[in-house]
């Protein structure tokens, strides 16, 4: 219990240094940009007009604040292109970056794991060499490339889905369909990854004394595997899933692009070519809230998991 | 007196990095409720021994022959199956470092019970039961507590003691003690003697207990054999072997014991 509060608050400390950091650096970009945007029609006077409508005149710590808690109320102020709240904006956005990292995320889980368990059985044997050779083809495809040949393959010519044509949220059935293509684009090159990482967690545990233990008692591999090895290889791999929560994240930004999906990556991508900051910074305090309270989650769940961690960083 | 219940015959392993044997045909039975020492330098292949008569070896990585006998059936070549039914069942086995042979994320009363589990059809309720009673066998204060904790939680002799009761919680006909005592403490180390020979007396398992150290040999068991690179040089009653040791290699032993004054000799 007091472990899961000391984790909560330094979530919401570094989520609070994260967001003044791009507050800070935003509010001395954004009061310049609204400045180019007046182009040659910028005289003193229509420049102190903007500022005051922008409330670029008012104190840092109060402007900071009412952003801040706009996270809260869902006002963050409006966006300068679209004239719409921010908030409104990216309400639906959020949840569709949302639902399709969830969905990676879940792919990578349910594949890595029993792939994993697979190739441990290789290990020493000539198929172990084969494995390692594919493996580090499937890490070093870009998502990018495998989303344009899976809307290439699927889409232009096999018509299981329209590329660009996402239905929307509402037809939940049809929004999964759909994003299940892209999800596979961002999962291939970190299944690998994880694949990898858990083969050699399951290989190192195999080796440990409790495994021998366990065998003179007459437990079989499988039931070594299945009692007392996956527990012991759980805590580093949530631990890596966690981390790698932050380049499902970079992948859904570029997937987005590839198969036109309107989530918070493709409207990061838009506002910052049309410099409309607002959108920009409210969308970086997001991602990063997403990556840091991913890696808090892996730390609650490896406490409990294993108990001793509480006790490490007392 | 009647057949051995461990009879091990001109065994001998070698494993493939390396170019000596680790046992060089060793021959050592022990008795029904027998307490055999096994004694010598680290290195002179005690543990592989042990590790023979468990079924341990690393089959792939390693040439051995000869036989190995429990109450008639062969073990050294058994098939891994019938192996399995035997290893935890009729051989229990204590390691030397509690904290590392225990897995660290289960509580303290699954792992005592995992023979049972592997080996039985007990309920739930009846394996609880039964982890109890070792863990209070193995006088262990409060075994209810000591169920739900954590190996972690345990000192190392306590650890030892669970490790202890889960071997002996089926009731094995032999025990084999891989220097069960030497990662504890002096006075832990007379207790853990004390309790192996209470266990002994109580329930008569057979037990092959391994150690560098002469003199805790001595106090436990009723026969000692002495091993150097991977060959039994002297085998005997253990007063016999201790007061008129017949080889100099066993006379080097003794006089390595550590004494009271010195790095004191256990209790
Ligand atoms: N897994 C192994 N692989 C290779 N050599 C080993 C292995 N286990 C033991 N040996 C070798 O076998 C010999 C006997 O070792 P061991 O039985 O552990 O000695 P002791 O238990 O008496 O200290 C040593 O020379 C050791 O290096
Ligand atoms: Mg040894």
């Amino acid at each position: 219990m007091k472990y899961a509060f000391r984790r909560l608050s330094a979530l919401l400390l570094t989520m609070l240094i994260v967001s003044l950091c791009t507050f800070a650096a935003f509010s001395g970009i954004s009061g310049s940009a609204a400045e180019a945007r007046l182009g040659t029609q910028a005289t003193p006077e229509r420049v102190a007009a903007l500022r005051e409508e922008l409330g670029l005149n008012r104190p840092f710590a109060v402007r900071y604040a009412e952003w801040l808690s706009g996270f809260a109320t869902g006002n963050l102020g409006d966006s300068l292109t679209y004239r719409q709240n921010v908030g409104e904006l990216l309400r639906d956005k959020v949840l569709v970056s949302l639902l399709l990292s969830g969905m990676s995320f879940a792919l990578i889980v349910l594949c890595s794991i029993p792939l994993s368990l697979l190739v441990v059985r290789w290990a020493g044997t000539s198929l172990d060499v084969a494995h390692t050779l594919w493996n580090q083809f499937c890490m070093s495809v870009p998502p990018f490339f495998t989303g344009l040949l899976l809307s290439w393959v699927f889409g232009v010519a096999l018509h299981w889905f329209t590329p660009g044509a996402f239905p929307g949220l509402s037809r939940t059935g049809e929004a999964l369909h759909f994003l299940l293509f892209p999800a596979v684009a961002i999962a291939i090159p970190r299944i690998a990854m994880t694949v990898r990482m858990l083969r050699g967690t399951l290989l190192r545990e195999l080796n440990r004394d409790y495994v021998r233990t366990a065998i003179s008692r007459g437990s079989d591999r499988n039931s070594v595997l299945r009692r007392h090895v996956l527990k012991n290889a759980l805590t580093p791999a949530v631990a890596f899933l966690a981390q790698m929560m932050a380049e499902i994240v970079a992948g859904v930004i570029v997937v987005e692009q590839v198969f036109g999906i309107p989530g918070l990556g493709r409207m990061l991508v838009v506002s910052i070519s049309n410099r409309d900051y607002p959108v920009v910074q409210a969308i970086v305090v997001i991602l990063a809230f997403w990556v840091v309270a991913s890696n808090t989650a892996a730390d609650l769940i490896n406490v409990r998991i294993d108990p001793r961690l509480a006790l490490r960083d007392e | 007196m009647n057949a051995p219940l461990l009879t091990i015959a001109d065994l001998r392993v070698r494993f493939h990095n390396r170019d000596h044997d680790a046992v060089a045909g060793v021959s050592l039975s022990i008795g029904q409720g027998e307490i055999v020492g096994l004694v010598g330098e680290s290195g002179s292949g005690k543990t592989v021994t042990a590790m023979s008569v468990a079924g341990l070896l690393p089959r792939k990585r390693c040439d051995y022959s000869g036989t190995i006998l429990l109450d008639g059936v062969e073990l050294l070549h058994a098939d891994r199956r019938i192996l399995r039914g035997i290893q935890g069942r009729s051989i229990g086995v204590v390691f030397q470092d509690p904290l590392s042979c225990m897995d660290p994320l289960m509580k303290v009363g699954a792992q005592v019970e995992e023979t049972l589990l592997l080996h039985t059809d007990l309920s739930k309720a009846e394996r609880r039961q039964m982890a109890l009673e070792a863990l209070a066998a193995v006088e262990l204060p409060n075994p209810e507590r000591v169920y739900n904790s954590w190996p972690h939680e345990l000192s190392g002799g306590m650890r030892q003691r669970a490790c202890i009761a889960a071997a002996v919680v089926i009731r094995p006909a032999l025990l084999l003690l891989d220097e069960p005592t030497t990662a504890l403490d002096v006075t832990v180390q007379a207790q853990i003697l004390e309790l192996l020979k209470k266990l002994n007396r109580e329930s008569g398992i057979s037990m092959l207990f391994i150690s560098h150290n002469l003199g805790v040999v001595r106090k436990l068991c009723t026969r000692a054999a002495v091993m150097q690179n991977g060959v039994i040089v002297e085998e005997g009653d253990t007063e016999r072997v201790f007061r008129h040791p017949r080889h100099a290699y066993t006379r080097r032993l003794i006089d390595a014991i550590p004494t009271r004054d010195g790095r004191r000799e256990s209790a």
